[in-house]
């Protein structure tokens, strides 16, 4: 990591930690709030989307296995908040490491990885949807109760702050993975399996660790979204809205750069705002928007935003710094 | 050091390789020739392990290898380069290589300083900032050198590294892969460039429609009327050699 | 559970029924991987607004549904002909992943345009025929669904005949074959793409003629579609045509069954779990075409 790039991460974090401070708006801290939680999720995705070059069209398995293992451990083990954040991740590794396993065994890769993960996420909120145990259609409300303890804040500045230090813990990890061994074995396999085998890289369980790092970070936002609306369904956890989110925000700030989960997720959630500020409430219009941004960015800029700026600065580094 | 015995490689109806056997000694640096299409390169995959054998056997240092995976046969010491050159595009000189070093060293630092004096080695020290995708072919084909290199392997398979060098080109890295055997690493080469073959080999193995019809040093390989033959077709041993007589 | 044999029997009846328009509907998805190598993701996007402008002309101008097949066939060729020869091919620089995204992205558009444009409603359309039923025996069929079935099966021999014994069928499949060796005898592979995504979109908008008289339409419909018509084309061979349509005969039935014993919530898991298995233990399809 150079210089230059550190400065502009721990700029861009102050700038997100010290808007609390500046703004009392609960719309806007809700925004930051649930942008965080989207580009934590797109963390996870792009480690294992943009980094090692699978692209899953199904990180909703991660995202609601982390929201539904944590609230069902609270509701019906009256387990810790802590714990079951913890439990959450750790699950979310698991369910990454079996798909992975399935899949990557079977020798699946572009267009089929992606169909299945899409497939698993299907199966898992189909189940969630129809099982008693998982509260079915009704969905799962967790009970109020404010304090540290429950991983419940009273105001949304502690629950921003506490989602910011996850993102930033994400970084870390994607920024540590960069400098390693694994970090470039990720990017060996992404080029071209067939080299990386000739040099030793063991492709299989390089990716499995990948998946379940990714699904780990996935899995950790889930839960946030659970702490934070105290309330997920089987369309809201294991819907395809996020797995298509966490995808699009990787790809929109700059695929398989540590900075392009937030950036990306910023500048999306951003244009969603402004395009409905501008069109009035319509249903979709925002989704429209995402869709066309997507559509220009694989046209037009493969690097995503932070490709961009570093065209605009050709003399300075890249201030993404592939990971 | 490499014992293949009897290796026959079918896809469908097509045999690409019938029954080859053959052997590479400890230290030597042995060609492996033949026309377009003759099997080369499918049996440089059975080798390296990128395809199973429909029947035969790969015996490395005596260990029977033919069942590996390819990413245990690089750590055993088996290393190959690609015909047609797969750099890690994302990725500079300097990365390329250490994905290769990284293989016996886990810390980025040793793993760089590694790929550094092997860059140096082959010529491209001056080049471990660029990425790889803008060398010239040159520059791959010693980049694709260097990163087999770096597994700091004990047999070394080649796969045409001089072909679409231009002569200078060529001069320049054949005294690059003398030296490397020269270090103790046993090279097995696919190889056109007839004049680096004779250059190098001490022995040769000449492969056609998928089995091996001569064997010997490459003079004596080059003089073989069934070698000719394969190259030039039916019947072209015996006109060269009434040309030869009537001039 | 058990059932008596008359109403598992009408189950399997109706879902061979249903399957004939999923056949159809996967018919599209599977000529485009076959000749484009490409998954189309806006395929269920693009049936979702072709069953919406059959709702639309039967509500705004009377024309019924079967009717709507004569402007609305060339119209989607038209449409898919665009599409791909003017954003997906540009955009996606002709690499597999990008193109995945690229109809991901339409998928996107198209999907919200119509939810801006229609909401969320769920609409259908009500003909003299939505309810009409033909007695077999002790079964009773909906006469409109024997009609999305024979439709289907007509449509599946036209467009065999098409690539068999046409001009451009045989380019089609020439360029399926080898896109390069057509690329030299001649053959304008840009236009052929452009043409084979066109026929796909052709296929959608008969599939909604067919569908709309007994199935509804809002901007979400296509997802569930899309799924099932992925399954379909990979249990039947990614790009093979006979493949799609015992695939989607199959999986008509897989889901009536699974319906009846599973109940409505849980019915579909067993099209997901088909899907993963034979992604994951025979990609090449269960009907035998090499992928």
């Amino acid at each position: 990591m150079t210089r230059h790039t550190a400065l502009w991460i721990a700029l861009l974090l102050a700038a997100i930690a010290v808007a609390p401070l500046l703004t009392a708006s609960n719309a806007a801290l809700n925004f930051i709030v649930f942008v965080l939680i989207i580009a934590l999720a797109a963390q996870g995705w792009n480690l294992l989307g943009g980094v090692a070059g699978q692209s899953s069209f199904g990180h909703a398995a991660f995202f609601g296995t982390g929201a539904y293992v944590s609230a069902l451990l609270q509701l019906r083990f009256g387990v810790n908040a802590w714990a079951g954040l913890a439990a959450g991740i750790a699950m979310g590794a698991l369910v990454g490491w079996v798909i992975g396993f399935l899949s990557f065994r079977a020798g699946l890769r572009g267009s089929y990885f992606a169909l299945v993960t899409l497939a698993f996420a299907e199966v898992l909120r189909i189940l969630a949807n129809a099982m008693g145990f998982t509260g079915g259609a009704a969905g799962l409300l967790l009970k109020l109760d404010l304090g540290f303890a429950n991983l419940q804040f009273s105001s949304r500045a502690q629950f921003l702050w506490l989602a910011l230090g996850f993102v930033a813990l994400g970084l870390i990890i994607s920024l540590r993975i960069a400098a390693t061994r694994f970090g470039a074995q990720l990017v060996a396999v992404r080029e071209n399996e067939d080299a990386a085998k000739a040099l030793g890289v063991d492709v299989l369980s390089v990716k499995l660790r990948a998946i379940a790092i990714s699904g780990a970070m996935t899995a950790a936002a889930g839960v946030l979204y659970l702490q934070y609306f105290l309330y997920i369904d089987a369309q809201i956890a294991y819907g395809v809205w996020i797995s298509v989110e966490a995808l699009l925000a990787a790809m929109v700030g700059g695929r398989g750069l540590v900075l392009g989960p937030i950036i990306g997720a910023f500048t999306l959630h951003g244009l969603g705002e402004a395009t409905k500020a501008f069109a009035g409430r319509v249903p979709g219009i925002d989704l429209m928007v995402y869709g066309g941004v997507l559509v220009l960015v694989v046209a037009f800029a493969p690097g995503g935003v932070l490709g961009l700026l570093a065209k605009l600065r050709p003399k300075s580094r890249r201030s993404g710094e592939t990971a | 050091m490499l014992e293949v015995r009897d290796i026959t490689m079918r896809f469908g109806g097509l045999v690409a390789v019938g029954g080859a056997s053959f052997s590479v000694p400890k230290g030597a640096i042995v060609g492996l020739i033949g026309p377009n299409g003759a099997g080369k390169t499918t049996l440089f995959a059975v080798i390296a392990g990128f395809l199973t054998p429909t029947a035969g056997s790969v015996r490395f240092e005596g260990d029977d290898i033919t069942a590996m995976p390819t990413h245990r046969r690089a750590a055993r010491g088996i290393a190959r380069t690609f015909q047609i050159v797969q750099p890690f595009a994302g990725l500079d000189v300097r990365e390329n290589i250490a994905v290769g070093a990284y293989l016996r060293h886990a810390s980025a630092s040793e793993a760089h300083r590694r790929a550094e004096a092997v860059a140096q080695r082959v010529g491209l020290g001056a080049d471990l900032d660029k990425p790889a995708a803008s060398l010239t072919v040159a520059g791959r084909k010693r980049l694709e050198l260097a990163r087999a290199l770096a597994t700091e392997p004990k047999l070394l398979l080649l796969d045409e590294v001089l072909a679409g060098l231009n002569p200078s080109e060529i001069r320049d890295i054949v005294p690059v892969i003398r030296a490397i055997r020269d270090e103790g690493v046993t090279i097995l080469m696919i190889e056109h460039v007839m004049q680096a073959v004779m250059n190098l080999c001490e022995h040769v193995h000449v492969l056609a429609q998928g089995k091996l019809i001569a064997q010997g040093d490459p003079p004596s390989v080059c003089a073989d009327p069934a070698v000719v033959e394969a190259y030039l077709g039916r019947g072209a041993a015996e006109r060269l050699r009434l040309e030869a007589s009537h001039a | 559970m058990t059932y008596p044999l008359p109403i598992i029997a009408e189950a399997m009846l109706n879902g061979l029924l249903t399957g004939a328009v999923y056949a159809l509907v996967a018919l599209g998805l599977t000529l485009v991987y076959g000749v484009l190598h490409i998954i189309n993701f806006a395929h269920g996007a693009l049936l979702t607004s072709a069953m919406f402008a059959v709702w639309a002309i039967h509500a705004f101008l009377g024309v019924d549904p079967y009717l709507a097949i004569l402007p609305l066939t060339p119209l989607f060729f038209a449409l898919g002909y665009g599409l791909q020869r003017y954003v997906i091919g540009p955009a996606s620089h002709g690499d597999d992943g990008n193109i995945l995204l690229v109809t991901l992205g339409l998928a996107i558009i198209i999907e919200n345009g119509l939810l801006a444009l229609f909401r969320s409603d769920t609409r259908s359309l009500a003909t003299d025929y939505s309810f009409q039923v033909v007695e077999l025996g002790p079964l009773l069929l909906s006469q409109a669904r024997l009609y999305g079935f024979a439709g289907a099966l007509a449509v599946t021999i036209l467009l065999w005949l098409l690539l068999a014994r046409t001009d451009i069928g045989k380019a089609i499949r020439a360029v399926a074959k080898e896109k390069l060796g057509a690329a030299l005898v001649g053959i304008d592979v840009r236009h052929v793409y452009a043409v084979t995504f066109g026929i796909g979109c052709a296929t959608l908008a008969i599939a909604a003629c067919l569908l709309m008289p007994t199935f509804y339409v809002n901007p979400r419909v296509g997802g569930a579609f899309v799924l099932v018509a992925f399954t379909i084309v990979v249990l039947g061979g990614m790009g093979s045509i006979p493949g799609a349509l015992a695939g989607g005969l199959v999986i008509g039935v897989v889901e009536s069954l699974c319906g009846l014993f599973l109940g409505e919530s849980l019915g579909q898991i067993g099209i997901f779990i088909i899907f993963i298995l034979v992604l994951l233990f025979r990609p090449t399809g269960l009907f035998g075409a090499r992928a």
